[in-house]
């Protein structure tokens, strides 16, 4: 037997080392829709207890919005449940195009391409489109799947420290003899809740003959006075070459991503990026939730009008009992406790009182970074937000670090 | 020898560093996590231009930039 004892104790020595460094994940089972209340089994076997979570990417509470399921609904009668193949076989129904030129008209820019997912865009797009004569110059923060997305492309890459236009303009002067150089930005940092600078980057862009990249995973549908993302809140809209972004947080939920930009980069991708290329078009169940919550976002600013006053009060709230908070003013608000295992002592204690908010500590974040990361919805309430928010603060008084400064609370817990 | 180290670690700690970091000669920088190793593209970039040398993608290796150190071993075999 080729899997025997050997090979199964290299595997079972690597687990344990995950479970020895405290980062084994473990899976909490939900038995309910995805919302603000959720019946959850955890762990494995326990009793279902009923929580508010508020550690998920729904930003737009439209995960289990009505008329998104009663949309999937008819598209699955009316175009089936999968298609069997990939897109430019036999892969793309009159719905696929159909969203693409909505997500265009929407993003404000040429066209686009849809994706499995947003880790296939970004995982497809740099190879696509690039050559060993170009470099990809990335802000240090970005998400994993950017990163993923550059190794597997064969042109030149370096970064930029975060947010720092003066180091990004020295590396643009750095490569300014490559063919073609490439901006790369998260829109919303996902861990820290910030926007990068894009306005600035533009500028930056357009004096040093850049390509612009923006994954807006975290932003599109509610980032901007009509949710359109980051490009609309710089008041950068059409500027941006290419945007990528996903239908599995604000936009329904479900799964799927895109490449949004100039029409060449996107008729690229439909040549040549592999996840494009080499995996099922997505199903048309989907398509058609998309569909509906897009039009939903068009027809009103009303959720995203909503998800804006619920981070406002819930950032206010936490600031005003003495919690540390990254700053920024997205829905991702990370409530900062430094040390690892107080992070993760925090959140079990919160789930306790009914609270689902996970901690996150290295190498997810950097070291003495760890914190509770909290994300706001429109399907929250102002009770659900003032039952966490009771939640954190009896928490919080638990570990005394309610009003303590960073200092006060390393020198207590560490690092 | 003590004047190219501190030229490479001047850079270093302007480039990559943080509030709290404390770089010295011999500390490890890619095997670390201080120095990604998508960053040492314009590490590579840096040496070559002042100090005027090619250094051939083979012989950059995430090993051979791991200190201050090791540079300035490599850029010396380059300029030799």
């Amino acid at each position: 037997m080729s899997y025997g004892d050997r090979v199964r104790s290299i595997y079972q020595q690597q687990l344990s080392e995950i479970r020895e460094a405290g980062i084994f994940k473990q899976e909490r089972y939900i038995h309910s829709p995805q919302a603000a209340d959720i019946n959850v089994e955890f762990p494995a076997g326990a009793d279902l207890q009923n929580v508010i979570n508020i550690c998920a990417n729904n930003y737009l509470g439209l995960s289990s919005h009505p008329e998104v399921i009663k949309a999937a609904h008819e598209g699955l009668d009316t175009r089936g449940y999968g298609m069997s193949s990939v897109r430019f076989i036999c892969g793309t129904q009159d719905i696929h195009r159909e969203l693409e030129q909505k997500v265009t008209e929407f993003l404000g820019t040429e066209d686009t391409i849809l994706f499995p997912s947003c880790m296939d865009a970004n995982a497809g797009v740099f190879e696509a489109i690039l050559t060993k004569d170009d470099i990809m110059i990335s802000d240090r923060l970005v998400h994993a799947s950017i990163v993923d997305g550059m190794r597997l492309c064969s042109a030149e890459h370096d970064t930029y420290k975060h947010g720092d236009m003066d180091h990004l303009e020295k590396k643009l002067q750095l490569f300014k003899d490559k063919r073609l150089r490439v901006i790369i930005n998260d829109g919303v940092f996902s861990m820290d809740g910030d926007t990068a600078k894009l306005d600035e980057i533009v500028k930056l862009a357009e004096a040093y003959d850049a390509i612009t990249f923006v994954d807006d995973s975290h932003s599109s549908g509610f980032i901007g006075r009509t949710g359109r993302g980051t490009h609309e809140k710089c008041g950068v809209i059409g500027k941006i070459d290419i945007i990528t972004t996903t239908f599995g947080k604000a936009l329904g939920g479900a799964s799927g991503g895109c490449v949004s930009g100039r029409r060449e980069i996107v008729e690229m991708c439909r040549q040549k990026a592999r996840p494009y290329l080499f995996s099922n078009a997505m199903a048309p169940v989907i398509i058609s939730g998309v569909l509906k919550a897009l039009e939903l976002l068009t027809r009103s600013t009303e959720l995203r009008d909503k998800l804006e006053e619920n981070a406002s009060y819930w950032r206010k709230g936490l600031s005003d009992a003495g919690f540390i908070l990254k700053k920024g003013d997205t829905p991702i608000v990370p409530v900062m406790l430094f040390n690892a295992r107080l992070s993760q002592d925090f959140s079990r204690d919160l789930y306790k009182e009914g609270i689902y908010a996970i901690g996150f500590f290295f190498p997810v974040v950097a070291k003495g970074q760890a914190r509770i990361r909290t994300q706001l919805s429109a399907g929250h309430e102002k009770h659900h937000l003032d039952k966490a928010l009771e939640a954190f603060i009896k928490v919080g008084r638990k570990y005394e670090i309610l009003g303590k400064t960073e200092q006060e609370i390393i020198e207590r817990y560490g690092m | 020898m003590d004047e190219l180290k501190d030229a490479i670690l001047k850079y270093v700690i302007e480039e990559y560093a943080g509030e709290d970091d404390k770089i010295t000669y011999d500390s490890a920088l890619i095997s670390s996590g201080l120095v990604d190793s998508f960053s040492m593209v314009s590490l590579k970039r840096f040496l070559e231009v002042k100090y005027k040398i090619s250094i051939p993608d083979e012989d950059a290796s995430p090993e051979a930039f791991d200190s201050v150190t090791k540079i300035a071993d490599l850029v010396k075999r380059f300029t030799s």
